[in-house]
């Protein structure tokens, strides 16, 4: 069965009490059992629910996983990863990561007595380089947030098996339609599914899909014991947004394609980061890596200085200024006061996050009407 | 910022943007669900003020919702009408419109392959109340034109019409109405507003079970009327005192539904086009009823107002008796058995058991429905899933 048809049946069986074509959302708290002691497939939905299952077996299925265990949202999926380890391990991340992601690593993992150690996963060497004798878990993201850069995923999955280190990556930009990091060595796939799974601005929530049975249980083990569930109705509008997932994420990379063209040709514009144009550095590694397209998040940086982005970013009319990504709806945003204001200013500079760079998250809209905005709002 | 009124915006931007604000209570994104059965006045001056001058403001769930509202305005946006209805299912909206616009004494013409209910309520219920209802073959202009007299107020038909997907001459029919002084209303729900715009044809009311295509994932039920503000006035009017309105939940499944409307119905077009030409190739099949296929009774009128045909087949089996057709539909591991059209998920079903099967075998030949015939209503999946399935169906080559 291939991606598309996937993602609209499996994890959507008709219900058999009802016929209903599509499952019903179970909002209850509780399941009522045939005897003490004797459980049914379902009791306390912190442990378990119907349509937080549904959801879970979609995207195993899309990720190529075992299992998929559901979260409250993003940032709560990648801390039950962190919560495997102990007081003394060491955990190495890329540098092109989410700003949400090094708060947790460097602002509260780190209470834990865990360290980390960032390296450019853009050259993989660097990940090596940075693996120590207690290192128990690498962290990756592809393409990067917010400088799109793209890892070589096979390469680092390869690392790590050597090493013997758990290894996950965030997906979140990338979507299962494009890569499937699960079929590259890749031990743990994570999600915002606030995102392009969801799609629709309206439902937060984070997901961990793995291909190992005994992985899954003992991230189960700590989702369980820590209560960070996606909840039922969030369950079923994510369900909902991954039917159209593959439609979306391809039409939306498209239109982020031909945006990425008309601003690198532009002479107001300085520079653009965008995987899909043979100008960018991972490009080669990206058409590899990525099937079907670059993706719909770009970022850029103009000729002019930080009051001119301001003035740019607060000028579109389609783009609406805010953070998050993967939605219908456009968005602009600069990560230096937005998305990565939770880097460490000096952190940020010196990873290449200037103040004036501006990120795009390109929505489903006509991408005539986009440039249109963008080509208005460069004058401003 | 926000959208330029006057800009012609893309399909998609409207199926994104059209009839939202831009900037939204509590600067959230998306508009909140407002499940308010009422609305408060801060003092009596306000309730005043509100009857007075006949502010644009919640007064009682039954008259208007925010959620109703901006879905209204989107479906308008979408179809090219200015103003939009939308009601608790397309038998809701159809009701609605016949009972704001007919009285007793009046008549409405209907084509015959128009959906089965609508015609059911007018003629057996709308009767009731004195009106005359009258129904000639689908297609026959000359038909409908002779059924008009004085009393007529009203011409209605489907198109493309389920399941024959015959295709009205949308500007024909339009003319006749003018000719005439009555008014005339399109049940467009399988053309949807991508495929076809019945009022840039002259008609003058769109109606849709919106349930299917627009909202499109099988999981809420809503009708809508399309049309201009003055013609519609009556009828929302009416619509305050029936009660036929649709809940605050459903109004913003059906917005979120809306915004990738495009992308879907792009999807649909090619699975339909793809699967009706597989089909027609297939030696187990006698008939294929879809008007993108060049075999297709109403093919050339089709070509001429449709931009695609939709995803809604009927097709026949050769050689096949109503059990031997139910085989086909049962091995089929894709599409599920179901009524309804229009969703992400592909249905399938056999009309002679589905629709008709408590009907003596002349009456539903008199209907054009088959023992040998198939409905399938294609959703969103890849397009050679559905054709291996269906393939396998029909030969029955299954492991």
């Amino acid at each position: 069965m291939k991606f598309r048809t996937k993602a609209i049946h499996i994890g959507n069986q008709r219900c058999r009490l009802t016929g209903a074509v599509v499952p019903p959302i179970h909002l209850a708290s509780t399941y009522v059992q045939e005897s003490p002691g004797v459980w049914g497939d379902y009791d306390y939905s912190r442990s378990g629910n119907p349509t937080r299952d549904n959801m879970e077996t979609t995207l195993a299925a899309l990720e190529n996983g075992v299992d998929a265990l559901a979260f409250s949202s993003g940032m709560a999926a990648t801390h039950c990863v962190t919560m495997m380890l102990n007081a003394g391990d060491h955990i190495v991340a890329g540098t092109d990561i989410y700003g949400g992601t090094y708060r947790l690593l460097h602002k509260i993992s780190n209470r834990a007595g865990i360290t980390v150690t960032l390296a450019d996963a853009g050259n993989p060497e660097n990940l090596q380089a940075a693996i120590q004798p207690n290192t128990k878990l690498i962290w990756i993201e592809s393409p990067g947030n917010p400088l799109l850069s793209i890892t070589d995923i096979s390469l680092c999955a390869e690392i790590a098996a050597d090493a013997g280190i758990l290894i996950g990556i965030d997906n979140t930009f990338a979507t299962p339609v494009l890569t499937r990091p699960l079929d590259l060595g890749i031990d743990i796939v994570m999600h915002s599914a606030t995102k392009y799974l969801g799609g629709h601005s309206d439902a937060l929530g984070g997901a961990l899909v793995v291909k190992d049975t005994e992985l899954r249980e003992q991230l189960y083990f700590i989702q369980n014991a820590t209560g960070n569930c996606m909840s039922p109705l969030d369950s079923f509008l994510i369900s909902r947004g991954m039917k159209t997932l593959d439609l979306r994420v391809k039409a939306q990379s498209e239109s982020a394609l031909a945006i990425a063209e008309f601003l690198e040709a532009d002479p107001r514009v300085s520079r653009v980061l965008y995987p899909g144009l043979p100008s960018f550095e991972g490009h080669q590694l990206a058409k590899q890596q990525m099937h079907g397209g670059f993706g719909a998040m770009l970022s850029f940086e103009l000729a002019g200085d930080f009051e001119k982005a301001n003035r740019v970013t607060a000028s579109t009319k389609l783009f609406q200024l805010a953070v998050s990504l993967g939605a219908v709806e456009s968005l602009i945003e600069q990560p230096a006061s937005m998305s990565h204001a939770s880097y460490d200013r000096d952190d940020r500079l010196a990873h290449g996050i200037k103040d004036e760079l501006i990120r795009l998250s390109v929505g489903l809209e006509d991408p005539t009407d986009l440039i249109a905005d963008l080509d208005q709002a460069l004058n401003g | 910022m926000g959208l330029d009124t006057d800009k012609p915006y893309g399909d998609s931007t409207l199926a994104v943007h059209g009839g939202e604000a831009h900037q939204k209570a509590q600067n959230s994104i998306t508009d909140p669900v407002v499940m308010a059965s009422t609305y408060t006045f801060s003092d009596t001056q306000a309730v005043i003020d509100y009857i007075e001058q006949k502010q644009a403001r919640g007064e009682y769930g039954r008259y208007g919702n925010p959620n109703e509202s901006v879905v209204e305005k989107k479906l308008a946006q979408l179809e090219g009408g200015q103003d939009a209805i939308v009601y608790a299912s397309g038998m809701a909206a159809i009701v609605g419109v016949v009972m704001a616009k007919l009285s007793a004494g009046d008549e409405v013409v209907f084509f015959d392959e128009c959906y089965h209910r609508s015609r059911e309520f007018c003629a057996k219920h709308m009767s009731r109340f004195g009106v005359v209802t009258r129904q000639v073959e689908a297609c026959n202009y000359e038909a409908m034109e002779a059924a008009i007299n004085k009393n007529t107020k009203l011409l209605v038909s489907e198109s493309p019409t389920n399941p024959h997907l015959s295709v009205v001459d949308m500007e024909r029919f339009a003319a006749i109405g003018k000719r005439h002084n009555v008014e005339t209303l399109i049940d467009a729900t399988l053309a949807t507003p991508y495929n076809c715009r019945p009022l840039e044809f002259g008609v003058d009311y769109v109606l849709h079970s919106a349930t299917k295509y627009l909202a499109g994932h099988n999981d809420l039920l809503a009708g809508v009327i399309i049309g201009n503000t003055e013609k519609l006035e009556d009828i929302r009017y009416l619509r305050g005192i029936l009660g036929s309105i649709n809940s605050a939940h459903n109004c913003y499944l059906l917005q979120r539904g809306l915004k990738t409307f495009d992308v879907r119905m792009e999807r649909h077009n090619h699975n339909g086009q793809s699967i009706a030409e597989f089909l027609e190739a297939h030696p187990r099949v006698e008939k294929v009823y879809y008007p993108g296929l060049a075999s297709h009774r109403y093919h050339d009128i089709a070509k001429a107002q449709m931009r695609g045909f939709g995803s809604l087949i009927t097709f026949e089996l050769r050689d096949a008796d109503w059990r031997a057709t139910a085989d086909v539909v049962d091995r089929c591991r894709i599409p599920k058995i179901g009524p309804s059209l229009g969703g992400v998920e592909s249905l399938i079903e056999q009309p002679m058991v589905m629709s008709y099967y408590e009907l003596p075998a002349e009456e539903r030949a008199s209907y054009g429905i088959r023992d040998n015939m198939v409905r399938m209503a294609v959703g969103i999946e890849n397009t050679q899933d559905l054709i291996d399935d269906l393939k396998q169906a029909l030969e029955g080559t299954a492991s």
